[in-house]
């Protein structure tokens, strides 16, 4: 009954996970931030590195489409700054009468596709090279929030998959062994799992991210962070399958496969993980969220990534001080990126768990 | 009962040596050992040290050793001497530094364990007692959110708040002219005055996990045949579920502390530094920057025995709670 | 056999299942009647709708399900501590308030289930659980209620009952639990005793003691018992009146001895047909019910055997519902063999409902 395998058994969970429409608008919203995450480049207004002192702390600038003179047509209206004499902070007033007109496919800083294909369209922003706009506000360095968000979707969302991809090999080997054999093997990796569970993840990984030497590149540092995280995260992945292996070893298919002469690997192969496949991919998809808190955690700390990479934990990482909030309230949006995001994928995770459940 | 007892106690036993091995290998992590990185600091300042002190420093760590000998060694210095090494950083002795910062800690940690029972608990039984209620959805609703806001994301919405309405600094744990003072009954009154925040930042997303797992946990029980049975003898409603689906849906609850301790002590560590609470996680954080290896392996060392104690704590309740768990060991 | 005056009468109950995908009418029309003293089997295949009343009549379905319609009529509770039994009025379960529900509920009417593993609390000693009952009843005190808890285990036949009082339930066999289990039925002397498969998840040794122990028991207590089960073989054992059941429907109702000896209904006649007989020669196939229960959702129209009937009669069976007929004997079934019309064949439907 539970092993109607393949295509059957998809078409079942897909129908259930139909039915769940939070996860439904949760998956849609995920496939959405991978998309912007994939033509980051593209959809940005402009770069990560494209700064204007002149426009440090810049308030978010409103979209307009519509003005009563000249009738539709996107625009923002322009920032005019003035000093303030004691603190020399710039205080910004939103100049009615200047119009920026913004287009579509427009032509601005120059970029490098994936790295490869050179390109200067983007999606959106001002149709003069020569203006800034800041549609989500700007840092303390005069750069475009909306384009870091963007940029930096990049990164905390591969750490994300990078993390649980490497926690999914070590989890499915190590609890596989844990559930299959048995015995002495399972004894000494429950016993280590059981003792990675009881550290407090979030001292561990301070103390881990100490050892990371502070010369190191962004891409190194980038999968040092990943280790640190998967290291620690593969244990509730290595549970589930420790769980579904023992349950599975006692159904009565597999001892029907073992008394046919299987060998062993193709009873685990062939019979076992097919039929835990989908329990497994719930628990990636509801392990992911963690990852991404884990790296934006370390690196809002400052000891995850570092500029000049981005990530939403490093953006964070403005918003530090109470300060800078109170005059730039806006560098709390890479915040709002992160739960939305968390939010969107713990609805797919919850929808994928109860639909791949087969006794509901 | 006695039995389990010992073995559980054996058990964390090895669990503990586990603990300590990693963190004396993360201690050792960082290039150059303590004396050497102490060396090269004074060197930095220009200053001579003493060749024979620092002999009798390689000496006291065992530091010319094998691995396994400095450990020992590091291990014996806390066992006998209560010794944890030497905090390069602040040049005092790591634990002249650490224990009132990990009873803070601790204390703040426990109090947010019962803050989030107290909370979660009757939330998580009335959203599956009253299944597709309103009520319900909102208590669904705020799982979900509680779990997707980073804490320390909540902590600076809540500093942006204080600061911005109400003109009000909320970090610290206590007000400027108890800061310094000795513990009597005002500076107690002070710091309950200024806990709450934290509690319930730091509360968040375990009251959030906690009410869903209740949920669950119950929605399973609730129609299980005993509770029909129990319907079947004339037991009105209420009374009916608090003595059978709810007292079996608590259960969990004992085993939950074991993942529920750490996460709040890694959300106490990020919440300290963003509100900059005199706790182990500023100390910790400043470690770590500073590759103060000897405090960083201490912190974790400590929190990590008191995370494993409060677990076999919670599995000792588990067991006066559950005759199921208690039989089974009591029979062999 | 028994001719007492009747404490529970069951009249056209409906208990609707709301599923996503649809409604699964469970119990339908079911009507029953069971007097004083007096043991009614209710038979019929799995998933007729038999459980699903039974459980129906406490008022003890649970969201899907729900009872849509009917008449539960038991007679009025005397209270917590009150007088004597006397001649009671009835009241309608369906429409009682809440209060006097719990009331019959243990005191009244008491049941055992299917599976006495999972229907006792393992958090909690078997005495706890039973004292709970008279505690709950009675105005008595706690010793008291123990000391009779200890009594009833022992009128069912568990050793030691001092000792069993306190154990769990996972310390216990099924056969035991099941013992325990009727000690907490029969704790506060219910007048109807509903038995809902009380042997099925017992092994056969085990299943002869408990119902052994039944019929001693009724016999002491003087109570009436419902006994549900699939097993006309128990029934016959057990039974003076039997009710037999399909698709939520009462389609037979009689004394067990003519009733078996002599169906009316053609479902009545198939099922006899598929249960082994002794003298049986040794090459004779057993006849099973032909076809399969339909699936819930498509409730056939008409008479619901209609589609496994021998006796089929196309343009009636299939468009007319049949009523509950009364036959010479006092016996009562729900064939439109019977309505008096199935000899001139074809006979406009709504001429039906004459007493044969």
């Amino acid at each position: 009954m539970r092993d109607t395998r393949g295509a059957s058994q998809w078409r079942l969970i897909w129908r259930r996970f139909r039915k769940h429409r939070l996860a439904m608008v949760g998956s849609f919203i995920v496939l959405l931030i991978y998309f912007v995450a994939a033509f980051a480049e593209f959809l940005a207004p402009t770069t990560t590195g494209a700064q204007n002192e002149n426009f440090a702390y810049a308030p978010p600038q409103r979209l307009h489409v519509f003005d009563e003179k000249e009738g539709f047509g996107l625009y923002v209206h322009g920032l005019s700054s003035k000093r303030d004499p004691v603190t020399y902070e710039l205080l910004f007033t939103v100049d009615e009468s200047a119009r920026i007109p913004m287009g579509f496919f427009v032509r601005g800083e120059p970029y490098h596709l994936w790295g490869l294909i050179p390109m200067d369209r983007h999606l959106i922003g001002p149709t003069d090279r020569g203006e800034t706009v800041y549609l989500l506000g700007a840092d303390r360095a005069g750069r475009d929030m909306l384009s870091r968000i963007i940029y930096g979707a990049r990164v905390s969302l591969s750490i994300g998959l990078v993390g649980v991809a490497v926690s999914f090999v070590l989890g499915l080997l190590l609890g596989g062994i844990s559930g299959y054999y048995g015995g002495g093997p399972d004894t000494l990796i429950q016993r280590l799992i059981e003792f990675l569970m009881a550290i407090p993840t979030l001292p561990l990984w301070l103390s881990l991210s100490a050892a990371v030497p502070s010369g190191w590149g962004p891409l190194t540092r980038y999968f040092a962070i990943t280790v640190i995280l998967s290291v620690i995260g593969w244990t509730g992945l290595a549970r589930v399958v420790r769980g579904r292996f023992l349950s599975l070893r006692e159904e009565d298919f597999v001892t029907a496969a073992r008394l046919d002469g299987c060998g062993r690997s193709r009873i685990i192969f062939r019979h076992m993980v097919p039929s835990f496949t989908s329990h497994m991919i719930a628990s990636m998809t509801m392990a992911v969220p963690g990852m991404i808190l884990g790296e934006t955690s370390l690196s809002f700390l400052g000891l995850g990534l570092q500029s000049p990479a981005v990530s939403w934990g490093v953006l964070l990482q403005d918003a530090q001080s109470v300060r800078a909030l109170e005059t730039a309230p806006w560098l709390l949006f890479p915040g709002i990126a992160i739960f939305v995001t968390v939010l969107a994928m713990n609805f797919v995770g919850d929808g994928l768990r109860d639909s791949a459940d087969p006794y509901k | 009962m006695l039995s389990y007892i010992t073995r559980r106690v054996a058990l964390m036993l090895v669990t503990l040596a586990a603990v300590s091995i990693t963190t004396f290998f993360i201690i050792g992590l960082p290039p150059g050992d303590y004396v050497s990185t102490l060396q090269a600091q004074a060197e930095s300042r220009g200053e001579e040290i003493d060749q024979q002190r620092l002999a009798q420093l390689r000496e006291r760590y065992g530091l010319d050793q094998p691995f396994i000998a400095q450990y020992g060694k590091w291990m014996s210095n806390i066992l006998v001497r209560g010794d944890f090494g030497e905090s390069f950083a602040w040049n005092k002795p790591v634990s002249s530094l650490i224990w009132d910062k990990v009873g803070l800690s601790f204390f703040l940690s426990v109090s947010t364990l019962l803050f989030v029972w107290a909370v979660a608990f009757p939330i998580g039984v009335f959203s599956a007692v009253r299944q597709y209620s309103a009520g319900d959805y909102v208590a669904t609703f705020f799982g979900f959110v509680g779990m997707a806001v980073p804490e320390f994301m909540l902590a600076l919405v809540f500093m942006y708040i204080g600061m911005r309405y109400f003109g009000q600094d909320v970090g610290g744990l206590f007000s400027r002219e108890y800061m310094d003072a000795v513990w009597n009954f005002g500076k107690v009154l002070d710091l309950l005055s200024h806990l709450w925040l934290p509690i319930l930042i730091i509360g968040m997303s375990g009251t959030a996990g906690t009410i869903r797992i209740t949920r669950a946990n119950l929605l399973d029980e609730l129609h299980k045949p005993y509770v029909v049975t129990a319907r079947a003898k004339g037991l009105p409603e209420w009374k009916l579920l608090l003595k059978y689906p709810v007292r079996m849906s608590l259960s969990p609850f004992f085993s939950t502390v074991g993942w529920l301790l750490p996460g709040l002590i890694s959300g106490e560590t990020i919440i300290s530094i963003v509100l900059s609470l005199p706790t182990t996680g500023p100390l910790l954080f400043g470690a770590v920057l500073s590759q103060d290896m000897y405090l960083v392996g201490s912190f974790i060392l400590i929190l990590s025995t008191l995370t494993v104690i409060g677990t076999l704590l919670s599995d000792l309740a588990l067991a006066w709670w559950d005759p199921r768990i208690r039989h089974r060991y009591e029979g062999g | 056999m028994a001719t007492g005056e009747t404490i529970l009468r069951v009249k056209g109950l409906k208990t609707h299942i709301f599923l996503e995908d649809g409604v699964v009418r469970a119990v339908d029309g079911a009507d029953l009647e069971i007097r004083r003293g007096e043991t009614l089997a209710v038979v019929g295949e799995s998933g007729c709708g038999k459980s699903m009343m039974a459980r129906s009549i406490l008022r003890l379905v649970d969201r899907p399900a729900q009872i849509v319609d009917g008449e539960i009529w038991v007679r009025r509770p005397p209270g917590k501590g009150g007088n004597s039994d006397g001649a009671a009025e009835m009241v309608d379960l369906v429409r009682a308030d809440r209060r006097v529900v719990r009331e019959v509920r243990g005191k009244r009417i008491a049941m055992v289930f299917q599976e006495p593993m999972t229907s006792l609390s393992p958090m909690h000693t078997i005495g706890d659980q039973i004292a709970e009952v008279i505690l709950l009843h009675e105005q008595v005190t706690k010793q008291a209620a123990r000391r009779r808890t200890i009594e009833l285990l022992g009128r069912v036949g568990i050793p030691a009952p001092k000792v069993r009082v306190d154990s769990y339930p996972f310390q216990l066999s099924g056969g035991m639990l099941q013992r325990a289990m009727i000690a907490m039925a029969l704790s506060c002397n219910p007048e109807l005793l509903i038995a809902d498969e009380p042997t099925t998840a017992l092994d056969v040794t085990t299943q002869a003691q408990i119902l052994q122990l039944l019929r001693t028991l009724q016999k002491e207590y003087g109570m009436a018992v419902m006994l549900i089960t699939h097993d006309l073989g128990v029934a016959a054992q057990m039974a003076d009146q039997v009710a037999v059941m399909y698709l939520g429907v009462v389609v037979e109702r009689g004394d067990i001895v003519s009733t078996f000896r002599s169906p009316l209904h053609p479902y009545t006649q198939a099922l006899l047909r598929s249960v082994p007989k002794l003298g049986l020669s040794a090459g004779a196939r057993l006849a099973p019910v032909r076809g399969m229960v339909p699936h819930p959702y498509q409730r056939p129209s008409g008479c619901p055997f209609h589609t496994r009937c021998d006796s089929f009669m196309a343009g009636k069976c299939d468009l007319t519902v049949p009523e509950l007929l009364r036959q010479d004997d006092g016996r009562e079934v729900r064939c439109l063999l019977y309505d008096g019309t199935a000899g001139a064949g074809a006979v406009a439907p709504g001429a039906e409902g004459r007493n044969a």
